[in-house]
C-alpha cells in the first residue's frame, strides 16, 4: 500500500509539469482560439536558451532575466508574422500553422545553442527524503511550489488587471473587443509572451530533471491529453488533468504495464483521454457548445 | 390555374422542445397538407427554425411526435429524413464553400445515388452512367434558376443572393416532396426577393412541391402563402389563411406589443 | 499561343467530366508519363532510382491517403505513419506466413489491414472534431508503434525489432534491380492515384467535401455522417498502408517500428500543406517538394559550406527551413504548390494577349 502512495504521489507531482505546459496552451486557445501546437516547442527553446545562456557565464538571475527577454521577443514576432497575417483564417489552418512554428522554433533553438544533451542545474538537489515511510524526491515539491506560485500569479492577473480583463473580453468575442476599443495585436502579444514565461518556467524544470534535450518537446506532447480530460478553456481544468495524467500513467506503468512488456507510459494518456472524449467530449471543466443552424 | 390542395401529408403533434432550461416550443401542433405553401411567421426568438429542425431532424423534442409517410415518431436522424423527400435551406448560408455551384447541386443527389465506393473508384461503366444521369438533372434545376453561368464557380465567391439560389437549387436537386425554407428572402434587395418568389411559386406549381417557409418580409407572405401559422414565445397563437391571420387581434398584439 | 482550349467543344457531359477536358493537357500528361515510364528507367542510375524517385513516389502515395483525409474530409490526421507502419508489418506477416499468396494479394490486404485500423482510430472522429480528433490520431501514432516494438509476433520475433523483407515476385517475376522496383511502385502509385482521383469526383468525394464544409447542412442532405467519416479513414488508411509497404518493400527493404515515428506524420502533412491541400496533384507536387529540399540543401551546403557543416546542423537547418515555408505557404497560398499551378495555367490560357 505504501508502495501504492509512493507512486501515486510521484506521478502526481510528474502530473503537476504536465499541468505547466498545459497551461500555456490554454491561455492562448483562450485569448486567440489557437490551438499552439508549438507551446513544446517553446519549452524546449526557453530550456536551451537558459541553458546557453548560463553556459556563456552568465549568473542564473541575469540568464532568467535574458531569456525571459528573448521569449517576450519571439512572441512579438510570432504575433507579428505568424498570427497576424492569419486573422480569420479557420482555426485548422492556425494549428497547422503551429506545427510548422513547432518546427522552426526546435531547430532554431538547437541550431543556435546545440543539439547535444545539456545539464541543467537550478540549485535544488534531488534529495529523497521520508514522510511516513514514504519516500519521495525533493525537487518534485520544489516543482509543485514553483507550479503553485506561478499559477497563483496567473489568477491575479487574469482577474486584477485591466491586460487580463481585456484578455478575457478578447477570449469570449475577437469582434466585439475590437469593437470596444481592445488592442487585439497588443493582447495577442502579451498572451504569447506569458505563455513563453509559462514555458520557461516548465522548461527549467522539466529541463533541470531530464537533462535539456530534444526529447522536451516529446514530452510536452502529453499536454495534450490532459487538455481533452481538462477542457480547452479552464485554467482549473489545465490543473486537474494534469495531475490525472501524471498520477494515472504513472500507476498504469507500474501496476500494468509489466504485463504488457512496459513502457505503455507513452501511449496511456493519451488512450484515457480518448476514452474519456467518447463520454464527455467537451472535458471535465470544458462548456458544451450547442450548434445552431 | 386552380391548384388543388390535397390531405395532411405531415402532422407534427403536441411538439415541446427545450435547450436546458430554455423553452424553445410548447406544445406545438401544425398540420402541412399536400402541394400547399405554408409560411411560418413570428417575432424573433418565436421558435420558428427551431419548428423547422425538428421537423427533419436536427432537434429532437422532448414531448411531442411527428407523422410523416404514415410513420409517427418521435423525431428521426436529419439523413432518414432526407432520404424519405424532405429537403432545406438555412438561415444562414450553410452551403459547402469550398466546392463549385455544380457540385454543391450534385450532392443533393447523394441519397439518389447507388455506386459504391469501387464502381466510383473506377469511374467506368455504371458509375460513369449513373454521374451523367444525375448530372441530366442538376443541369435541370440549373437551368430553371438561371445560373448556368456560375456552375463552375466556388461558391465561397458568389455574392449572397446568388448563394441563396444555389442552396435553393441543392435543396430542389433531391427532388424533394417537402421543402422547408427558412427565410429564403432574408438581406435581399427587393429584385432579388421578387426572383425568388418567383421560384418559389414555380417550384410549388409546376413541381407541386409542398413548402413550409419562414419569412419575415409580412408582403410576401400574405402574396405568396396558402396558409400562414403564427408563432409566439415557442406557442403557436394563430393558423388559418392570410387575411384571417392578418386581422386577428393576438397576432397583432404579438407584433405590436400589448397595450395599443 | 500554344495552350489554348479554342475550338475544344464539350458536347456532351461524358466530355465535361473528362479529368482532362483540354487537349493540350491530355498531350502534356502523356509525355510526362512516358517520360517517367519509359525514359528515366533507361538514364536514370541507381541513386536516383533508389534513393529518389522510389521514396518520392511512396510518400505522394501517403500524402494522397492523407489528402483524401485531411483535403477532402477536413479531419486532421497526426497518425500516418502509423497507418503506414500497419500496412508495412501487415504486408510482411501475411507475405511470410502465408507465402502461397501473390504478392499483390499482400498488398491490397496490408491496404486492408490498415484502413480496418483507420476505422478503429476513426471512430472518435464521430463525437469529436478538429484539434480532438488530432489527439486521437496522435493516439494511434503511439499506440501502434509501441505495439509493433513491444510484439515480438509482428516482427516474427526479430531480436533487433526490424523487419527484412523477402525477395519479391510480382506475376511471375522476380523485382530484384532499382528499375524493377521503380516500375512497380510507380505502377502502383499510379493506379491507385487514379482510383482516388475517381473517387474524389464522384459522389464519394462530394459526401467527403460536403461532411468537411458544413456538416450539418450534409446531414439534412442525406449524408451520413458516420459512413462518410468512416469511409474517409478507411479509404485514407489504405493509401497509407499500402504506401507503407512499398516503403518496406521497395525502399528500405530493411525496416523497424521506428521508422514510421511522429516526425515521419509530421513531414506527409507538410506535403499535403505545401503542395495543395484538397489536390491530388498537389500529392505529389508536395512529396517532391518536401522529398527534393533536403537533397538541395545538402548540395548547395557542400558547394557553399566546403562540407564544413556537420549533419545536426543541416538537420536544424532543415527543420528551420520546413517550419518556415510551411507558415509562408499557409500565409501566402493556403492552397499550396497546386494552386500555383493552376494559376500558371489560367495564365497561359489568356496568354500572350491578357486583357
Amino acid at each position: 500500500m505504501t508502495f501504492f502512495f509512493e507512486v501515486l504521489i510521484g506521478g502526481l507531482l510528474a502530473g503537476v509539469m504536465y499541468s505547466l505546459v498545459a497551461l500555456g496552451f490554454v491561455m492562448i486557445f483562450k485569448a486567440s482560439g489557437v490551438f499552439n501546437f508549438a507551446q513544446g516547442a517553446l519549452v524546449l527553446f526557453a530550456a536551451l536558451t537558459f541553458v546557453g545562456f548560463m553556459e556563456k557565464g552568465l549568473p542564473f538571475w541575469v540568464a532568467m532575466a535574458v531569456t525571459l527577454a528573448v521569449m517576450m521577443g519571439s512572441a512579438i514576432l510570432i504575433e507579428r508574422f505568424v498570427l497576424r497575417p492569419l486573422v480569420n483564417q479557420p482555426p485548422i489552418t492556425l494549428f497547422m500553422a503551429t506545427i510548422g512554428l513547432s518546427f522552426l522554433l526546435e531547430g532554431l533553438g538547437q541550431g543556435l545553442w546545440g543539439s547535444q544533451v545539456r545539464a541543467l542545474d537550478i540549485g535544488i538537489e534531488d534529495l529523497p527524503f521520508d514522510v511516513l515511510g514514504m519516500t519521495f524526491s525533493k525537487f518534485d515539491f520544489f516543482a509543485a511550489g514553483c507550479a503553485a506560485l506561478l499559477v497563483g500569479a496567473l489568477v491575479l492577473f487574469f482577474n486584477k488587471t485591466r491586460v487580463g480583463l481585456a484578455l478575457r473580453a478578447v477570449a469570449d468575442d475577437h469582434q466585439a473587443a475590437l469593437a470596444v476599443g481592445i488592442p487585439l495585436q497588443f493582447v495577442w502579444a502579451v498572451v504569447w509572451a506569458v505563455a513563453g514565461l509559462v514555458a520557461l518556467v516548465a522548461g527549467l524544470l522539466w529541463g533541470s530533471r531530464l537533462g535539456v534535450q530534444f526529447s522536451l518537446s516529446l514530452v510536452a506532447l502529453k499536454a495534450l491529453p490532459v487538455l481533452i480530460l481538462g477542457g480547452f478553456t479552464s485554467i482549473a481544468g489545465a490543473i486537474v488533468g494534469g495531475l490525472i495524467i501524471g498520477a494515472s500513467e504513472k500507476l498504469a506503468e507500474v501496476f500494468i504495464g509489466p504485463y504488457f512488456g512496459g513502457a505503455i507510459e507513452n501511449w496511456f494518456p493519451y488512450m484515457l483521454a480518448l476514452a474519456f472524449l467518447l463520454i464527455r467530449p467537451q472535458g471535465l471543466f470544458g462548456e458544451k457548445i450547442i450548434e445552431r443552424v | 390555374m386552380t391548384k388543388t390542395i390535397g390531405d395532411v401529408i405531415l402532422r407534427c403533434d403536441n411538439i415541446s422542445l427545450s435547450f436546458g432550461g430554455v423553452r424553445a416550443l410548447s406544445d406545438i401542433s401544425i398540420d402541412v397538407r399536400e402541394h400547399e405553401i405554408l409560411a411560418i411567421i413570428g417575432p424573433n426568438g418565436a421558435g420558428k427554425s427551431s419548428m423547422l429542425n425538428v421537423i427533419n431532424g436536427v432537434y429532437h423534442p422532448q414531448e411531442g411526435t411527428v407523422t410523416w409517410k404514415g410513420q409517427t415518431r418521435r423525431a428521426m436522424k436529419p439523413h432518414e429524413s432526407a432520404e424519405s423527400g424532405i429537403a432545406r435551406t438555412f438561415q444562414n448560408i450553410a452551403l459547402f464553400k469550398g466546392m463549385s455551384t455544380l457540385d454543391n447541386i450534385m450532392t443533393g443527389r447523394y441519397t439518389k445515388m447507388r455506386r459504391n465506393l469501387l464502381w466510383q473508384a473506377l469511374y467506368w461503366g455504371p458509375a460513369r452512367k449513373e454521374e451523367i444521369e444525375h448530372r441530366e438533372v442538376c443541369e435541370r434545376v440549373i437551368d430553371f434558376l438561371q445560373i448556368e453561368s456560375i456552375r463552375k464557380t466556388p461558391v465561397g465567391r458568389l455574392p449572397y443572393g446568388l448563394q441563396k439560389r444555389v442552396e435553393l437549387g441543392r435543396a430542389l436537386a433531391a427532388q424533394p416532396e417537402l421543402l422547408l425554407l427558412d427565410e429564403p428572402m432574408a438581406g435581399m434587395n427587393v429584385e432579388e426577393k421578387e426572383d425568388m418568389c418567383r421560384f418559389i411559386l414555380d417550384v410549388n406549381d409546376e413541381f407541386g412541391t409542398t413548402i413550409v417557409l419562414i419569412e419575415h418580409d409580412m408582403g410576401v407572405v400574405m402574396d405568396i402563402s396558402d396558409r400562414v401559422a403564427v408563432l409566439d414565445y415557442g406557442r403557436k397563437i394563430a393558423d388559418g389563411v392570410p387575411d384571417q391571420v392578418r386581422t386577428n387581434p393576438e397576432v397583432i398584439r404579438a407584433y405590436l406589443g400589448a397595450g395599443h | 499561343m500554344l495552350y489554348r482550349e479554342a475550338g475544344q467543344f464539350k458536347t456532351s457531359y461524358a466530355k465535361d467530366l473528362a479529368i482532362f477536358p483540354i487537349r493540350q493537357d491530355r498531350w502534356f500528361i502523356a509525355l510526362v508519363l512516358i517520360f517517367f515510364g519509359l525514359v528515366v528507367p533507361l538514364i536514370a542510375n541507381d541513386y536516383w532510382l533508389k534513393s529518389i524517385l522510389i521514396p518520392l513516389l511512396v510518400s505522394s502515395l501517403a500524402a494522397i491517403g492523407l489528402n483524401i483525409l485531411t483535403g477532402y474530409a477536413g479531419q486532421l490526421s497526426l497518425g500516418t505513419a502509423g497507418f503506414m507502419a500497419v500496412g508495412a508489418f501487415a504486408a510482411y506477416n501475411f507475405n511470410i506466413r502465408v507465402p502461397e499468396l501473390p504478392l499483390i494479394v499482400d498488398f491490397i490486404l496490408a491496404g486492408l489491414c490498415a484502413a480496418l485500423v483507420g476505422m478503429v482510430f476513426g471512430l472518435p472522429s464521430l463525437r469529436i472534431k478538429g484539434f480532438y480528433l488530432a489527439v486521437a490520431t496522435l493516439a494511434a501514432q503511439f499506440f501502434i508503434e509501441w505495439v509493433l516494438t513491444h510484439f515480438g509476433w509482428f516482427t516474427n520475433y526479430s531480436s533487433s525489432g526490424v523487419i527484412s523483407a523477402p525477395p519479391m515476385k510480382m506475376f511471375g517475376f522476380a523485382v530484384e534491380s532499382a528499375v524493377e522496383k521503380y516500375l512497380l511502385t510507380l505502377g502502383v502509385v499510379l493506379v491507385m492515384a487514379l482510383a482516388a482521383k475517381n473517387m474524389v469526383r464522384s459522389s464519394a468525394g462530394r459526401a467527403w467535401m460536403a461532411v468537411r464544409d458544413k456538416d450539418i447542412s450534409a446531414e439534412v442532405i442525406g449524408i451520413p455522417l458516420m459512413k462518410t467519416k468512416l469511409t474517409a479513414f478507411g479509404v485514407s488508411s489504405f493509401y497509407c498502408g499500402v504506401a507503407g509497404a512499398l516503403w518496406t518493400y521497395c525502399y528500405l527493404g530493411t525496416v523497424e517500428p521506428a521508422a514510421f515515428d511522429l516526425a515521419r506524420s509530421f513531414l506527409i502533412l507538410f506535403m499535403i500543406i505545401i503542395g495543395g491541400v484538397g489536390s491530388i496533384l498537389g500529392s505529389f507536387l508536395g512529396a517532391a517538394f518536401i522529398g527534393l529540399l533536403p537533397i538541395f540543401l545538402n548540395n548547395m551546403a557542400a558547394t557553399i559550406g566546403h562540407g564544413t557543416l556537420q549533419a545536426d546542423t543541416m538537420a536544424n537547418l532543415e527543420h528551420v527551413i520546413f517550419g518556415g515555408l510551411i507558415i509562408f505557404f499557409l500565409i501566402v497560398e493556403p492552397h499550396g504548390l497546386a494552386r500555383l499551378w493552376q494559376i500558371a495555367k489560367e495564365k497561359l490560357r489568356l496568354w500572350p494577349f491578357p486583357y
